[in-house]
């Protein structure tokens, strides 16, 4: 609760508490209702009840105003439900939660969102999960997804592969999907040799809502772990706006493209790799790394001193000079086929020089960069820079990171960055996709 | 006893604005748009604890085809798109009306979610606030009192359902609206209409709600002692109130009048025992059965021991029937027949006996048939034992559609209590003194003063102002009366012709309001006389234009010169009678006049060029 200082003086005046009956009077009104937690938009002196008719309103308390609890409120039981156990044999997936709203569940009391914290969360806000598969859920931690850094990755990683090296038949990642691509493809660099599946998956309406995309989600990445015979690093999401299908991407080549859309994801330079009926079956679009006995290895060092830029008309040569020589690693987004001023280029080969690896994607997305059209693209290759193909700029951040800590020297950098490891890089792109 | 009726009302009116909760147009279209497939699923609150059964068979139900329009619908309607903040216009009607209501403000506005899967709103809730509390209206001198004035978003327009798939059109969805609710004070059906166009009139006083069919829906909760609160939901015709009153008194009665009946017979609980009479229908004359069986299904009986004679009674009086076919219905299958009026529907009276006898129902006791699938005949008599059952309770509360006919049909049990959370998308509006401070200064002209204004403006009685003003006509007939200067001519159409076309039949009251200017502007350029207003009017109801009513009459007006010749000719060939009569001969020679000019020419410019004429006879020699 965060209400102002002097309305909190006076809830503990009185001693009321969230979900408490209070009783508000004021010259010409009196209400009755139960107290809410505060909203973050609210004006300073208003206490919000909830009125027997469900409705909340908004009260200004003023100084004539007089408040008392009428009954207090009673105290509330967590709900738990111990997971059905049956006979039949079913395939263990490991769900390992990181803090998304994508399996969560509402407190109809006060509207908050609470993440499902447990296996029994997990079934109660997608039971039909428990149909599918033997449902091993775990929290790891809850976070939003802007907040993820390189430890969270290490960390999500060295579970996935425990819990792959215990047996399950796959991991499901339930996270945010603001970052969720940078997710996908960090687990892609650090799991190499993948015997089973891994599934990234989000949800843009959160699962409060009846017309959540959350289990719709979650049960296509469930049916893809137990029914498919992948084994990558995938990213799960809706097609289209209806719920009819979902599209499984590939790890380094799924980006965010709307803020709000159900099918925000798509592929870029690549096809997705299998399309999920809501209604039944899976459509394969694309080549992928199949289930196996191979044991997988487990790389997470990672550079984390590196930046990722995006180039824009006027940008101060002489800041980002800076910036780039205080980093280990840059990736720039350039323009068009992969370019900055002649100022940014002066100062991308001082930081070259000094030992800064910088490679260079482009800010349209589609496409390969390609710095032999242009001076100023020629003039970057001289200087230094290592071309980033058709990788996303943000697959190509997450992948200088992995492999500053993975090279031994600036030319085998340069080899890693500029070879396709995990699906990320191509050599042809075709007219239609 | 009609006085001891409980009533209340909830009005919904649509505000004339851009979208609540985005920049759409506030529109209704015919184009189609692109098509959106969803899924709704209960949260799990809803259900309580989790019960797979339930969740499947929600989950089974709900899927939804969506048809988004464009202008008229976007990411938000979409649910592709967080809501924007609430429209100030409409935030600033409502309170208006709020004010209108004598309601108290809230201070601070909270939108919240009310859970609603039924697809009509593609997020599963409809966003709705409480905006002022406690008003009230008085009425013929008595107060009735307004617990709640809310402002929420419309739901999406239903097109059609078909296969367990409902269609929905997007461009309703979002249009704001304002809901009015009575406490449960009327007492008769007249009372219900006036206090909805009472309310009706206050809301239009703001001149920013929506005009025409469907733009304001009203529901009705009405018991009698005794019986139960059943709510006819959705009410648009406002003149239908007092029908849809009295037929529901008229039906709770009825069905306790069943209750004491089945009680005075000593009739316990059924238990549903479903037989298969499929083979007493192999030969069948039933048009309804015969269909049923030639897809495969079959007939399905069920005993209702002690029935006899309340499912249809033979004065007419107790109808348990209908209510059990419309509790049949909603399982999906055509409907049921049951002992009470067989033999019949060519159902003979040897396989009734034949029925009877395998089902061993004796003196006193009744069945219900179904002719179609297995699985759904055996479902809706099940659901038809569960309503028999309630019989012998009394009045079951319910959702009740409304028909054109002043009946209604029950659609589902009355929703329980309102789920309600938080709509955090949307950020809580304070209202502050000075907005209040605005609005209460800007209020609009109250219907009281609108009948006094009216009155001295238009030179019309007061009667005939309160009148204007109560069933809604008060913009149209200023319009027309500011205009054309018609003022009169207006209040009689509306007032006296609507009615008089409307017993004939004819529905004058959904004429649009262009249709109307087009009218009185065409009668003042002297396109026609105002004699034959009714004629076009009965033409324009039917969906013709006024220049094609005027064409089709064959009432264009004829010049004074092309009128007088033809005077000129009726008096002539009466010459002798005119000289007989002298100018009293204007009298029935007028009647002659009219027949021939119709609606061509107005009564006085017909009348003084007849008299003329008449004079020039009398002036001249005999010949």
């Amino acid at each position: 609760m965060s209400y102002s200082s002097s309305v909190l003086a006076l809830l503990k005046r009185i001693g009321a508490e969230e979900g408490d009956l209070l009783r508000v009077r004021s010259t010409d009104r009196e209400y009755l209702g139960v107290l809410m937690p505060h909203h973050d938009f609210s004006g300073p002196d208003i206490l919000v009840v909830k009125l027997k008719s469900g409705y909340n309103v908004g009260i200004e308390l003023r100084e004539c105003t007089e408040v008392d609890v009428v009954r207090k409120a009673a105290k509330r039981e967590k709900r738990s439900v111990a997971p059905k156990i049956d006979h039949v044999v079913k395939k263990d997936v490991a769900v390992i939660g990181t803090g998304g709203t994508i399996a969560s569940y509402v407190d109809y009391r006060t509207g908050a969102v609470h993440p499902a914290m447990s296996a029994s969360d997990l079934v109660l806000a997608v039971p039909e999960i428990a149909d599918l598969c033997n449902v091993k859920a775990e929290a790891l931690f809850s976070i939003f997804s802007e907040n993820m850094r390189v430890e969270h990755w290490q960390r999500l990683a060295c579970r996935v592969y425990e819990r792959i090296e215990e047996g399950v038949e796959g991991c499901i990642v339930p996270h945010g999907t603001d970052t969720m691509g940078y997710t996908s493809a960090a687990l892609s660099f650090m799991l190499e040799d993948l015997p089973r599946p891994v599934v990234v998956v989000g949800a843009q309406r959160s699962s409060d809502r009846p017309s959540s995309d959350a289990y719709t989600n979650l049960l296509a990445a469930t049916r893809f772990v137990v029914e498919s015979d992948a084994a990558e690093t995938f990213l799960l999401m809706h097609e289209s706006p209806s719920d009819l299908t979902a599209l499984v991407h590939r790890g380094t080549r799924a980006r965010k493209m709307h803020t709000s859309r159900r099918d925000a994801f798509e592929s870029i330079n690549a096809q997705p790799v299998a399309r999920i009926h809501f209604e039944g079956g899976i459509e394969y679009l694309d080549q992928y790394e199949k289930k196996s006995g191979k044991k997988p290895r487990l790389r997470i060092e990672m550079e984390d001193n590196v930046a990722l830029v995006h180039f824009y008309p006027g940008m101060r040569a002489d800041l980002f000079k800076e910036v780039m020589l205080n980093h280990r690693g840059v990736v720039i987004a350039g323009s068009g086929l992969g370019h900055v001023s002649d100022d940014m280029v002066r100062s991308v080969k001082k930081a070259v020089e000094s030992g800064v690896a910088v490679v260079m994607t482009s800010q349209c997305l589609s496409g390969h960069v390609n710095l032999n059209v242009y001076d100023t693209g020629r003039d970057l290759q001289s200087a230094g820079v290592i071309p980033g193909g058709d990788m996303l700029p943000e697959t190509a951040y997450i992948k200088l990171m992995w492999s500053l800590a993975q090279a031994g020297s600036e030319k085998e950098l340069s080899e890693m960055m500029q070879k396709d490891l995990r699906g990320e890089l191509s050599e042809r792109r075709e007219l239609d996709g | 006893m009609v006085e001891e009726m409980i009533a209340g009302l909830e009005l919904h009116q649509q505000i004339e604005s851009k979208k609540l909760f985005c920049s759409c147009d506030s529109e209704l279209v015919d184009e189609e748009g692109s098509v959106l497939l969803r899924r709704l699923r209960p949260t799990q609150s809803e259900l309580g604890e989790v019960d797979r059964a339930a969740l499947a068979e929600a989950d089974k139900n709900m899927r939804f085809r969506y048809r988004a329009p464009k202008g008229v619908s976007c990411l938000v309607e979409a649910d592709e798109e967080p809501p924007h903040d609430a429209n100030a216009d409409a935030i600033e009607v409502a309170m208006s009306i709020a004010c209108l209501l004598h309601a108290k403000p809230v201070d601070e506005i909270h939108f919240m979610r009310k859970i609603v899967i039924d697809g009509s709103n593609t997020t599963g809730f409809q966003k709705t606030a409480l905006i002022a509390l406690d008003g009230h209206i008085d009425v013929d001198g008595k107060r009735i009192s307004i617990p709640t004035v809310c402002l929420e978003e419309d739901a999406a327009r239903k097109v059609e359902a078909k296969g367990g798939e409902v269609t929905y059109k997007l461009d309703r969805l979002g249009i704001p609206l304002v809901e009015v609710a009575t406490g449960p004070d009327l007492r008769s059906p007249e009372e219900v209409k006036e206090v909805a166009l009472r309310l009706g009139s206050m809301m239009r006083a703001t001149k920013k709600v929506k005009r025409g069919l469907g733009t304001i829906r009203e529901d009705l909760n009405i018991s009698i002692p005794d019986g139960a609160r059943v709510e006819v939901k959705g009410v648009q015709v406002l003149r239908m109130l007092p029908a849809y009153v009295n037929r529901e008194i008229e039906r709770q009665r009825m069905l306790l009048s069943v209750k004491n009946e089945l009680s005075k017979r000593g009739v316990s609980k059924v238990e549903p025992s479903i037989f298969d009479m499929t083979e007493n229908f192999t030969k069948s004359k039933s048009k309804v059965v015969q269909s049923a069986l030639s897809k495969g299904g079959r007939v399905l009986a069920c005993p209702l021991r002690g029935f006899a004679g309340v499912l249809k009674s033979e004065d007419g009086v107790l109808r348990l029937g209908s209510e059990l076919a419309q509790y049949a219905r909603t399982k999906g299958v055509a409907g049921i027949f049951h002992t009470d009026e067989l033999p019949g529907y060519g159902i003979e009276q040897e396989t009734v006996d034949a029925m009877k006898k395998s089902m061993d129902i004796g003196h006193g006791d009744a069945f219900v048939l179904c002719a179609d699938a297995m699985s759904k005949a055996d479902l809706a008599l099940r659901t038809v034992v569960e309503r028999a059952n309630q019989a012998l309770i009394g009045v079951p509360e319910e959702t009740r559609d409304p028909l054109p006919d002043g009946s209604t049909s029950y659609s589902r049990p009355l929703p329980g209590a309102n789920r309600m959370y938080p709509e955090t998308d949307v950020r809580p509006i304070t209202i502050t003194q000075d907005s209040l401070g605005t609005i209460l200064q800007n209020l609009p002209e109250l219907p009281d003063q609108r009948i006094e204004r009216l009155m001295n403006e238009f030179n019309i009685n007061r009667q005939q102002a309160g009148q204007i003003v109560k069933e809604g006509f008060d913009d149209i007939f200023e319009d027309v009366a500011r205009s054309f200067g018609l003022g009169a001519v207006a209040a009689k159409t509306f007032l006296n012709t609507y009615p008089e076309l409307e017993r004939e039949g004819v529905d004058p009251y959904e004429i649009d309001e262009s249709s109307i200017m087009d009218m009185f502007r065409s009668l003042s350029q002297g396109a026609f006389a105002k004699e034959a207003l009714t004629d076009i009017l009965r033409l324009v109801a039917k969906g013709k234009k006024v220049g094609e009513a005027v064409e089709e009459l064959g009432i264009r007006t004829v010049g004074s010169k092309e009128a007088g010749a033809m005077i000129s000719r009726i008096v002539k060939e009466r010459a002798s009678f005119v000289r007989e009569k002298g100018m009293d001969s204007a009298g029935p020679l007028m009647g002659l006049v009219m027949e021939e000019l119709k609606g061509k020419i107005d009564g006085k410019t017909a009348s003084d060029l007849l008299k003329k004429e008449i004079k020039k006879i009398l002036e001249s020699q005999p010949t």
